[in-house]
């Protein structure tokens, strides 16, 4: 008993959602450091920072924002499968305005650009949102058509092309520096802070938990659930689109048939890795970022150390598998009677902590 | 009483009656659009040319109905391309070897997810996603590049025509219609195909009632999976060649024909046959844009998602009436 009182604030820190991704994490970034000694040297080049930690987060920026949606749709029970097409239908519609307009270099143009991209996602985010909580639809379906069109769609857009673009401002968005930072990562940055304060300091975060636990009970006590679970789609769009700007302008083109392509797999991954539960109810935006960086730095480690990069599917479809296990409740449920009964049998008493602490 | 009962029985094979009138007028607009289109090859091919689809779709149906979601079934045919090409050529194993084995790997691979999704209750969705990058991730470790097959089993099975009068078809086409002939059987008239029902109508009530709900589960996956090995094969005979590449999106082509054939997504209702039309008026599109040939390629997935689109909010008017 004493040693349970003594460990009791490290129990805080490892019981804490967070702490399994983070220490994932860490040892991600360790294994680099072994290959790669300068792993975690920053450089200060021409007013720009360099290092393997900045490509980490410049590269991994549109899988974090495009978790981000995610995360809070996965809050509500649902998912959204059309991220990645609406990814490339943004970046191709920026791309397409620009590269048409006699002033490509101007503000003006690549903000009416920016102002069509997002629209678009608007009305493409609505849609998903009436068919899944309006007409209720299962969100794995509604989301699947515009997964299927959308493609077809960005390809129709860009004509089957890659259409590269030359236009400052536009190159800002995700290949420009701003204070040092590549401007990519204050962008992402600020967006999720401004959904952590906009979910944790008002109740919308608990409405859309409550919705997500148990929609009836969330509808008895008078939270207006479809209007909510609408809005996250939406919600889910923009981010998405947001990535897709951010995709297309780091490397000046749009491409209708690569751009997001598998993103939506790689967000769902991220947000389960960080911890939230499939099955909607309780989220951790902390955790969704983890989780966005964990896939980011399980491909930079992949190239780095020079293991064929196919591979990184195979050791995903385990991570997913192993999370998914761990977060059963059946499954946590036979691995604790099981732990009880060898526990009883090496006389011990103080089972219960210990279960948990599997659990978690 | 009689008329009313008549009446709430078709209202349940509306969407199967759209699919039916879709198909038909597809094919008439598009014989009178097009030189050459109206004849009996054009329809051959169809089926010819979406062999694997279809097997794929029947095996996809059987999932549908009991409620759950498969989204292995293209990176397993890609896989089951792969493991065909790899063993045949850079091993030299006889294809009468080969191909049981990429059968069986496919219906343990069905068998495991089933069981998973089962015991532990989680959504088959997820554990059907891992299933995918497992096997799309299998197909590079083995290699990154197309296998490329020149057994001649293989090519054999690939140039022979079966000729049907002064028609005539593949043997993938007559080994595709076989499967789905089977599996209308299995489906319609034995005490599994009750039990899929069973279960896709309410999984509370079959167990109550004390069916095999484990089994049956299990056994619904492990028959995708079957199914999508067999498409490999088929896949394989039309491409003569393994790659980790083939049959990307095919999952979602399956699942578009299983719902634009019928088959309620919430499971418990459909029909096999559904599943067949769906499949040709899938290709029936790609024939149709191919005709055309001034629409680019990408049309297809336009057409296809918002038949989708169509398709599922007619689902849904329908179950809101029904209740």
């Amino acid at each position: 008993m004493s040693t349970a009182t003594a460990t009791s604030p490290v129990r805080a820190v490892t019981r804490s959602r967070l702490f399994w991704p983070a220490v994932v994490l860490v040892v991600l970034l360790l294994a680099n450091l072994a290959f790669t000694p300068d792993f975690f040297a920053l450089h200060l080049r021409g007013g720009h920072l360099y290092g393997s930690l900045i490509d980490i987060l410049h590269f991994g920026a549109p899988l974090i924002l495009v978790s981000l949606g995610m995360t809070l749709v996965i809050a509500t029970g649902g998912i959204d499968l059309s991220v990645g097409s609406t990814v490339a239908i943004s970046g191709a519609l920026a791309c397409l305005h620009i590269s048409e307009s006699t002033d490509p270099g101007s503000l003006a143009t690549v903000l009416t650009a920016l102002g069509i991209a997002l629209g678009t996602a608007l009305v493409l985010g609505a849609v998903n949102g009436l068919l899944v909580a309006k007409a209720g639809v299962q969100p794995i379906i509604a989301t699947l058509i515009l997964m299927v069109a959308g493609r077809g769609v960005a390809q129709l857009i860009t004509d089957g092309q890659i259409i590269t673009v030359t236009s400052d401002p536009y190159k800002m968005i995700g290949g420009g520096y701003w204070l040092t930072m590549p401007f990519a990562i204050l962008l992402s940055a600020l967006v999720v802070l401004a959904t952590v304060l906009l979910t944790r300091s008002t109740a919308l975060g608990l409405l859309l938990e409550s919705v997500g636990g148990n929609p009836v009970a969330s509808r008895l006590v008078g939270i207006r659930a479809m209007r909510l679970v609408a809005l996250v789609y939406v919600f889910s769009a923009l981010c998405a689109a947001l990535a897709g700007l951010m995709v297309s302008s780091n490397v000046s083109a749009a491409d209708g048939n690569n751009a997001g392509l598998w993103i939506e797999l790689d967000a769902i991954l991220a947000v389960v890795l960080g911890g939230t539960s499939l099955n909607g109810g309780r989220f951790s935006i902390g955790g969704t970022v983890l989780g966005a960086l964990i896939i980011q730095t399980l491909s930079t480690t992949v190239y780095t150390i020079g293991i064929p990069p196919e591979t990184t599917l195979v050791f995903k479809a385990f991570v997913v598998i192993v999370v998914c296990l761990i977060q059963s409740p059946v499954f946590r449920a036979k691995f604790a009677a099981r732990g009880a009964r060898t526990r009883r049998t090496t006389r011990s008493h103080t089972a219960a902590p210990t279960n948990r602490e599997v659990g978690a | 009483m009689n008329a009313h009962a008549l009446l709430t029985r078709l209202r349940g094979q509306i969407p199967l009656l759209v699919t039916a009138v879709l198909l038909v007028s597809m094919f008439s607009v598009g014989s009178v659009q097009y030189e050459g289109f109206f004849s009996g090859q054009v329809v051959l091919n169809l089926l010819i040319d979406n062999a694997f689809l279809l097997v794929v779709a029947v095996g996809m149906t059987f999932v549908v109905l009991t409620g759950g979601i498969d989204l292995s079934v293209g990176a397993v045919v890609a896989l089951s391309t792969m493991v065909s090409a790899w063993l045949v050529e850079q091993h030299g194993w006889p294809p009468l070897l080969v191909i049981p084995l990429v059968l069986l790997m496919g219906t343990a691979g069905g068998w495991l997810m089933g069981w998973i999704i089962h015991v532990f209750e989680i959504q088959p969705f997820i554990v059907t996603l891992a299933g995918m990058f497992l096997a799309r991730g299998l197909c590079y470790t083995i290699s990154v590049e197309s296998i490329s097959i020149t057994d001649p089993q293989y090519t054999a099975m690939a140039q022979t025509r079966i000729p049907l009068g002064s028609l005539f078809v593949s043997p993938s086409a007559l080994i595709a219609l076989l499967v789905v002939a089977v599996a209308f059987v299995v489906l319609h008239y034995t005490r599994l195909g009750r039990n899929v029902y069973a279960l896709g109508g309410s999984e509370q009530s079959a167990l109550l009632m004390g069916l095999p709900v484990q089994r049956t589960k299990t056994t619904v996956y492990a028959i995708s999976g079957f199914c999508s090995a067999l498409g490999g094969v088929l896949l394989t005979f039309y491409m003569l060649s393994g790659y980790g590449l083939h049959a990307v999106g095919l999952e979602l082509d399956a699942i578009a024909a299983v719902v634009i054939g019928g088959t309620l997504l919430t499971g418990g209702s459909g029909y096999l046959l559904g599943t067949l039309l769906g499949v040709l008026v899938l290709g029936l599109i790609q024939t149709v844009i191919s005709f055309q040939g001034t629409l680019s390629s990408w049309w297809t997935r336009i057409v296809i998602g918002a038949l989708l689109f169509v398709f599922i909010v007619l689902q849904r008017l329908i179950t809101a009436r029904r209740r």
